[in-house]
């Protein structure tokens, strides 16, 4: 198997920039971790998560993960409308991702979780958050990238683009992973 | 299609994983065994997404990615490791000291004493 992400300079640029976001989150990560116990008096981690609720969270991020390379290897193969119903699969996956966030996001701040209310949620908002950030991004990418191998087809350039949304897409499903473990899974048993 | 082959064992591994650890949770695991558990199955999980999906180390040298990966890898452990070391230490050294009272039964100081 020859790896399909070190073709160009470009994808090993991305690469590096991949690399320096993963020391981003270790510091929101190490936030996190120091601030956990900083309840303030308000919910702890364990009052908040809603295990199967994550669960299925999760299962959609790595469903979308799955697809993601398969449309990248259907774009290697040169199949433009294979290529086009994998991305807007791994599209709806990564929607109905972000909605259930922000569907929680809302529960949480209706029920006076919100960020301000205490050092532990601040940090459990803002390193969630950046990673949702990060998922709606990556969403309008795609929509520009399937745009284009819907205007040009499925090329060199096409290629490019759809290796480097593939590597990001990966990294977004790297960090849910340890979201998922760290703080939810976690938070559930440690208290 | 070998390609195709590794995604699926990915994809499959990675929510076989995934349900184990939320398996492990409800299974009623002490702390430390639980976590013990948690952190070996999200290690798992990290690899079947770098060597599976991210087909890190399958590049011809030299592995410009992986030593860029390996790089960051270090300074994620320095950040990560060395935050919680010096903030465990603060925090032993600080907000701690109640507990040392408590365990030797001697009263914690009396904050209403102070004059003014």
């Amino acid at each position: 198997m020859i790896n399909p992400h070190t073709k160009d300079k470009n994808t090993f640029g991305f690469w590096v920039y991949i690399m320096s976001d993963c020391v981003l989150f270790a510091g929101l990560f190490a936030t996190y971790f120091v601030l956990q116990g900083a309840t303030f008096g308000a919910s702890t981690i364990d009052e908040i998560v809603d295990l199967p609720f994550v669960l299925v969270e999760t299962i959609l991020l790595l469903t979308s993960s799955f697809t993601i390379g398969l449309a990248l290897l259907a774009a290697r193969s040169g199949k433009k409308n294979l290529t086009l119903s994998f991305l807007l699969l791994t599209f709806l996956l990564g929607l109905g991702f972000l909605g259930m966030e922000v569907f929680e996001f809302m529960k949480l701040v209706g029920e006076g979780s919100g960020p301000g209310r205490s050092a532990f949620l601040s940090a459990f908002f803002t390193l969630l958050g950046t990673h949702g950030l990060h998922v709606f991004l990556g969403l309008i990418w795609m929509l520009a990238v399937m745009a284009h191998v819907m205007l040009r087809g499925v090329g060199e350039k096409t290629l490019s683009k759809i290796m480097c949304l593939s590597l990001f897409w990966h990294f977004l499903d790297i960090i849910w992973i340890f979201i998922f473990t760290l703080v939810y899974l976690m938070g559930a048993l440690a208290f | 299609m070998k390609s195709l082959n590794a995604y699926i064992l990915g994809f499959v591994l990675s929510i076989g994983f995934t349900l184990v650890a939320f398996w492990t949770v409800g299974a009623g695991f002490g702390a430390g065994m639980g976590v013990g558990i948690l952190v070996v199955l999200a290690v798992l999980q990290l690899l079947v997404q770098l060597i599976l999906f991210l087909h890190l180390g399958r590049e011809p040298k030299p592995r410009w990615n992986l030593i860029a990966f390996f790089f960051a890898l270090f300074v994620v452990v320095v950040i990560v490791g060395g935050s919680l070391w010096i903030m465990n230490n603060v925090n032993h050294e600080q907000l701690g000291s109640y507990n040392v009272f408590e365990k030797e039964n001697i009263p914690a100081p009396n904050h209403e004493d102070h004059s003014n």
